[in-house]
């Protein structure tokens, strides 16, 4: 990859905001939570196809796992109504558990994957369930990054 | 190194939320603007209940069985317990495009209608999915500058827009959807029961009474149950009906809104295709489904450092020019939670009020809720 970031900090630091990327859902199942894994354009030069049909694909199942209407959920649903939901005061709930997972694979893929090649996942649960992809252009060092983007980055 | 620690106020994200809803206690309690009908219901509720326990329940723990009033006591509780969750939870409110995603989202929507000649009116910003093999339309939200998902609506009461929303409730003081829906069945099942308990047994004591003291003499002696027995005799048509009516509305998987809207009746009409077809399976997923997060983190901290979660430290400056293309079209009904790529001069209009784009149904004043129909259902005119 052209972009020389090593790490989250270093992006932080030594990089600005080009541009943001949005996957929208993918209704074809109804309104569970799905995201389609059509390829964006502006991540073609930045990213491999795989690694990126790889995360969504590991969102959606996360998230049909956390809406999955199975015994679980029913006896969940059932005890909580029998305790006037006060329950919830002190139980977390499935969904809130597999949030916590997404939220820790979100951070893992940065580190591991996307920080590396300068773009930033956002975890869904922050955009109101919709996944942003930032994409982030070296400032300007004496590197200078052979995706020719200018140091100012006022480029969009 | 000053040694004299300054304590900052930190600001919650629900602070900055656009959108008309009240919140109490630090952003845990999410309601309508309008709560005088709520305060209404809390009022019919607590005092008609307290007049039972004041005056129907010592003799009827007496002369039948102390099993009366303990029941009473539990389904109260349940009672208020689903109203104020149905009251104070988020009800599955979608938040507004930032604005970066407003424009990229009005740069897919210019490159799919192409070239359009001027002086014609664009296209209307609708997208077709297909769901089950039924093709969809999802509209375009001016407001909240996002493509809705099925089944939400955007409620001009509270000028947001409500994930399977079902209909704003000014009962309950709240809009009534994805997060809430549940709560809210159970409320009006619950105070059916309650309801219909308190009118039986008021007759029961009435009766009971009247046979040692004689009807007058009963009535006098327990001027509340004339009382309870009115409130409960009109809640009843209305309650119990609007009972009945949700749990046809569950059996089909259809929302109060896509019902008056008639979106899935008639022959030409597409047909429901979130339905599952068994009643016992809609039942399940409506009752028993997860219970979805809100999305909105309304106790998370505003950054009031634009540095600490924004990748541009050294560069504040080029970060505001990368903001939309277009800001002067996104700026007006504008997203309006800042952060750190907010144009400057977008931030004055936060808090001042969004240009209205919804109907002028809203604008009527709040003390004046329509206090004759159960509900009300309020959408706005895209």
């Amino acid at each position: 990859m052209a972009t020389e970031f090593h790490s989250l900090q270093e992006l932080r630091h030594s990089a600005s905001l080009a541009t943001k990327v949005f996957v929208q859902r993918d209704y074809s199942d109804g309104t569970i939570c799905k995201f389609q894994t059509k390829f964006p354009a502006e991540l073609d030069s930045r990213i491999e196809r795989s690694l990126f049909d790889e995360t969504i694909k590991t969102f959606n199942c996360f998230y049909a796992e956390a809406e999955k209407i199975s015994g679980q959920s029913y006896l969940e649903g059932c005890l909580a109504c029998a305790t006037a939901y006060i329950i919830f005061l002190c139980m977390e709930t499935r969904y809130e558990k597999i949030l916590k997972k997404v939220s820790m694979y979100v951070q893992e893929q940065n580190e591991k994957i996307y920080a590396p090649r300068g773009l930033l996942l956002t975890d869904p649960i922050e955009r109101g369930m919709r996944i942003e992809i930032s994409i982030f252009e070296d400032i300007g060092s004496s590197s200078s990054s052979s995706t020719g983007s200018s140091p100012s980055s006022t480029a969009q | 190194m000053s040694a004299v620690m300054i304590a900052r106020k930190v600001t919650r994200k629900w602070e900055k939320l656009p959108g008309k809803n009240t919140f109490c206690c630090d952003g845990r309690v999410m309601m309508a603007r309008q709560k005088g009908v709520f305060y209404l219901t809390l009022f019919l509720i607590i005092g008609t209940c307290s007049l039972f326990f004041g005056f129907e329940c010592p003799y009827l723990a007496v002369h039948l069985s102390p099993a009366i009033p303990v029941f009473a006591v539990l389904l109260f509780l349940f009672v208020m317990a689903m109203l104020l969750k149905t009251s104070f939870s988020d009800p599955g409110v979608l938040p507004r495009a930032l604005p970066e995603e407003a424009s990229f989202i009005e740069m897919e929507i210019e490159a799919a209608n192409g070239n359009v000649l001027a002086g014609q009116r664009p296209p209307p910003r609708i997208r077709n999915v297909q769901i089950n093999n039924q093709i969809v339309k999802l509209k375009y939200c001016y407001t909240c500058k996002i493509f809705r998902p099925p089944r939400a609506s955007h409620c001009s009461i509270c000028d947001n827009c409500v994930d399977r929303f079902d209909h704003h409730c000014p009962w309950v003081g709240n809009c009534v959807g994805k997060r809430n829906y549940r709560y809210f069945y159970l409320f009006t099942l619950s105070l059916s029961l309650l309801t219909i308990y308190i009118f039986s047994f008021d007759i029961v004591h009435v009766v009971l009474r009247s046979v040692d003291s004689g009807f007058v003499n009963t009535l006098k002696e327990t001027p509340g149950t004339v009382l309870e027995v009115l409130v409960c005799f009109f809640t009843l048509w209305s309650v119990v009906g609007l009972t009945g009516f949700h749990t046809y509305l569950i059996s089909l998987n259809q929302t109060t809104n896509e019902d008056i809207k008639g979106s899935w009746s008639g022959k030409n009409r597409v047909q429901n295709p979130y339905s599952h077809k068994n009643i016992i399976k809609n039942c399940c997923e409506v009752l028993c489904g997860p219970t979805y997060p809100s999305v909105l983190d309304r106790r998370g901290v505003m950054s009031e450092d634009p540095s600490s979660p924004a990748p541009s430290v050294a560069s504040a400056a080029p970060t505001t020019k990368n903001c939309p293309p277009a800001p002067q079209t996104t700026k007006s009904t504008a997203p309006l939670i800042p952060n750190e790529h907010t144009p400057d001069e977008a931030k004055p209009s936060i808090g001042a009020g969004t240009q209205k784009t919804n109907s002028p149904k809203e604008e009527k004043p709040p003390s004046s809720p329509n206090a004759v129909a159960p509900v009300v259902i309020k959408e706005s005119a895209h």
